[in-house]
């Protein structure tokens, strides 16, 4: 093999007559690192078709139907008709409030409860592994198991809290069946059935930061909720951050907690959500246009406030 | 160390709005696949009028065979289409059968979209503008006669009236509904109540419920739905059962914020907070109130006949212990039911083979599904009140044949069929306004202070922006 020649300055620089190897050349490579590769590209290809078909196909054309009505099997197009219709029914605004209060509360509480679980199990030295899997535990419950677990112990009637409330001569609470509980309800389930997850990460970020640093802040006189601020959540910051957008466009999205603990919509239509309206739509008005247009608007907005928050991140770093 | 996070770039921005696109993919999902009009081999007359040609080689595709779980209908299915055979031998019967109920609305909206249905697909009588919208049926008027349907006759004009538009025909019944009030005959003897003589109004209802809730252990009076739209069904019903109305007759405008709206939601509110007799646990959908019946946690509730099927057959209850009435206030009552109808785009001779089945099946008096001494020796129940679509003399000996093939006390629905309620169907645009009176329902049953004249009002003004929309 020939040592590779160098050029300097001095030399005389010809232009290159191709930008890269010439064609026959460039096919050679192509083929042999087609060949090299194949296992990797049947993979890709695969891989490719199924976002294609299941995924960019779909969005495509619910892109499409939000301006398109089917009428008499023949698809017209409407403008921005459904849209119109959409922001026309009463229940819009109404699944928009009621969105954007399980998105508020399912922040508080399912941000906050699992940060502050993983810190205490992080300050476990024994039973670590125990503990972990305790809190996992509801996330491998099939969500309809864990729902149906819920309903019993909403349940004004028969309910296990009420049965504790009663045992406690406190009032019994109305839970998914009062309009002032019912999306705080939800949100409880939601966030005990699905707060393991985040747990652990928050776990590992946790198990990530160097001892030293709390070593150092105890020699400066650091109590636990100094360290907390100062050091877990400077040094979490990253991932916080990104469970947190990535929990904002998850419970915006939010439809099997209420669709299954209150049949969607809940006393007086306090627990519709924006999704859920999506649904009924589709499903029960058959009105696929519709349904495809609030979807767009869904869309349009999660990704507008995505990038609008990693902005005002980018703002507040600088 | 800083963190990177802080510092986005442009793209990260972008990618953080394809993210979230991304995660929107699930919305995203109604697509529709293409129409397959599976024609059958022609060759036959080209009369619309004749009936099918015996020798016509056609295979049909047929929604609502029974499944293998219910054994005794499937075996009468298998029958008929060997009946069916000898004076069609060429008509194939490709029967597709759903392990739940022959239609599930989810399903059946998107086979319709799709144009994925049987040649023969079954709907409810609330479905035929959404089929029409989509295409779905072919017109059959031409060929439905006397000749190809001799009872047709005498098929009740109301019902056969639901499956037209604009004078044509687009389906066939199988069944048909009307609503009463479901009550338990055991609970009705223990609270010291007359089961032979269920209430026939509001204030009656109220008195017998307070009576049922009595016995106490958790025993609910009167119960009733408030989700799932389902409790903007029966509060449209019970409208009708006091001779109000959901809409006004020109369909423009809502029509229940009146002195009948208002007494349906109070009588509700009073039994459910002044007298406690409906039980604590609301916002209950259709399964519900018939799980609670069937284990006597519950007296009454609006239903009809088939419901008690469904808690036979599949929760365990007894006919006998069941009972039904007229629905209160007896001025009207909602009706509704099932029909099979066409495909659209199938050719002449498929639709001949299908009206000639459905007929044979569904149609013919004293045969397939109202062969009632067949029913009885299979040991399937006999003695309902419904279906019910026959008029006239075919009425009388359908009756007659059924009560002497009874395989329940025919006399506990007694009070129900001796005091038939005209039938009223479904507004247009029933399930939005459904949706909108689910919330008039939840909110008396779930809020004590619940302010009936603003639940109507909102309730008024939101039927009328959906009227409008």
């Amino acid at each position: 093999m020939s040592a590779p020649t160098l050029s300097t300055s001095s030399m005389p620089v010809k232009p290159p007559q191709h930008d890269g190897p010439p064609p026959v050349a460039r096919r050679e490579i192509l083929v042999r690192n087609l060949r090299r590769n194949l296992s990797a590209h049947g993979f890709l290809i695969g891989a490719v078709l199924c976002f294609a078909f299941f995924s960019w196909y779909p969005m495509v054309r619910e892109f499409l139907l939000a301006f398109q009505k089917n009428a008499a099997g023949r698809t017209t197009w409407v403008g921005l008709d459904n849209l119109d219709y959409v922001f026309h029914d009463p229940a819009f605004w109404q699944a928009w409030r009621n969105t954007l209060l399980f998105t508020g509360l399912a922040l508080v509480l399912g941000f906050l409860v699992p940060f502050v679980i993983a810190i205490v199990i992080n300050e476990f030295r024994h039973a670590q592994g125990y503990l972990r899997l305790l809190v996992y535990l509801p996330v491998m419950l099939p969500p309809v198991a864990s729902v149906l677990l819920f309903k019993y112990f909403y349940d004004p009637g028969y309910g296990l809290f009420n049965g504790i409330l009663h045992f406690l001569h406190l009032p019994e609470q109305q839970w998914l069946q009062s309009t002032s509980t019912s999306m705080l309800s939800v949100v409880i389930a939601s966030t005990w059935m699905n707060m393991g997850g985040a747990t652990l990460i928050y776990l590992a970020a946790l198990q990530g930061i160097p001892g030293e640093l709390y070593e150092a802040a105890e020699l400066d006189g650091a109590g636990i909720l100094r360290k907390i601020w100062h050091v877990t959540v400077p040094q979490t910051r990253l991932i916080l951050s990104l469970l947190l957008l990535m929990q904002i466009i998850a419970t915006m999205q939010v439809f099997t907690e209420p669709f299954l603990l209150t049949n969607g919509a809940g006393p007086e239509g306090s627990t519709t959500t924006v999704v859920y309206l999506i649904y009924q739509y589709a499903f029960n008005f058959n009105n696929y246009g519709a349904a495809a247009a609030l979807g767009l608007v869904l869309l349009v907005l999660l990704a507008g406030f995505s990038a609008a928050y990693v902005r005002l991140s980018r703002d507040s770093e600088s | 160390m800083r963190s990177t996070w802080f510092r986005p770039t442009r793209r990260r921005t972008a990618a953080a709005a394809l993210v979230s696109a991304l995660a929107l993919t699930a919305l995203a999902a109604c697509g529709t696949s293409s129409s397959d009009s599976n024609e059958g081999s022609g060759g036959g007359s080209s009369d619309p009028s004749a009936p099918l040609d015996p020798k016509t080689k056609v295979t049909l595709t047929m929604d609502c065979m029974p499944p293998a779980a219910k054994a005794a209908e499937l075996r009468e299915w298998k029958e008929d289409i060997k009946t069916f055979n000898k004076q069609y031998p060429n008509v194939t019967i490709d029967g597709k059968s759903t392990p739940g109920q022959c239609e599930e609305p989810t399903r059946f909206t998107a086979a319709l979209k799709g144009k994925s249905q049987p040649d023969v697909f079954y709907t409810y009588f609330t479905d035929l503008q959404q089929v029409l919208d989509n295409g779905g049926a072919a017109d059959i008027s031409a060929y439905v006669n006397a000749k190809t349907v001799p009872a047709l006759g005498s098929i009740d004009p109301d019902v056969m009236n639901v499956l037209k538009k604009d004078g044509k025909t687009y389906g066939l019944p199988t069944s048909n509904y009307t609503m009463g009030l479901m009550i338990n005959r055991k609970l009705f003897k223990q609270a010291g109540l007359d089961p032979d003589k269920p209430p026939t109004t509001w204030a009656e209802v109220r008195k017998d419920a307070k009576a049922i809730a009595g016995l106490g252990n958790g025993v609910a009076g009167y119960g009733d739905y408030s989700a799932t739209n389902q409790g903007g069904w029966h509060f449209t019903a019970e409208m009708y059962g006091l001779g109000g109305d959901v809409v006004s007759p020109d369909g423009k405008k809502a029509a229940f914020n009146d002195a009948i709206g208002k007494q349906v939601l109070t009588n509700l509110k009073a039994m459910r907070w002044d007298d406690d007799s409906m039980g604590k646990t609301q916002l209950l959908k259709w399964g519900d109130l018939q799980k609670q019946i069937s284990t006597d946690k519950l007296g009454m509730f609006l239903a009809a006949p088939d419901d008690l099927t469904y808690m036979v057959q599949q929760l365990g209850a007894k006919y006998e212990d069941y009972g039904m009435g007229p629905i209160p206030g007896g001025r009207a009552t909602l009706f509704g039911g099932n029909d099979y109808m066409i495909k659209q785009g199938s050719s002449p001779d498929k639709i001949k083979a299908a009206i000639a089945w459905i007929n044979f099946k569904t149609l013919t008096p004293g045969k397939g599904q109202f062969d009632w001494a067949r029913s009885k020796s299979d040991k399937l129940p006999v003695g309902l009140p419904q279906p019910n679509f026959w008029t006239g003399d075919t009425k009388a000996g359908d009756l007659r044949s059924r009560t002497d093939n009874a395989t329940m006390p025919v006399e506990n629905f007694k009070p129900f069929m001796d005091n038939p309620v005209k039938g009223k169907a479904e507004p247009a645009k029933a399930q939005e306004i459904y949706k909108v009176l689910d919330n008039a329902m939840s909110g008396v049953l779930t809020n004590k202070n619940a302010n009936v004249d603003s639940l109507l009002s909102t309730a008024e003004q939101q039927v009328n922006q959906v009227l409008a929309n």
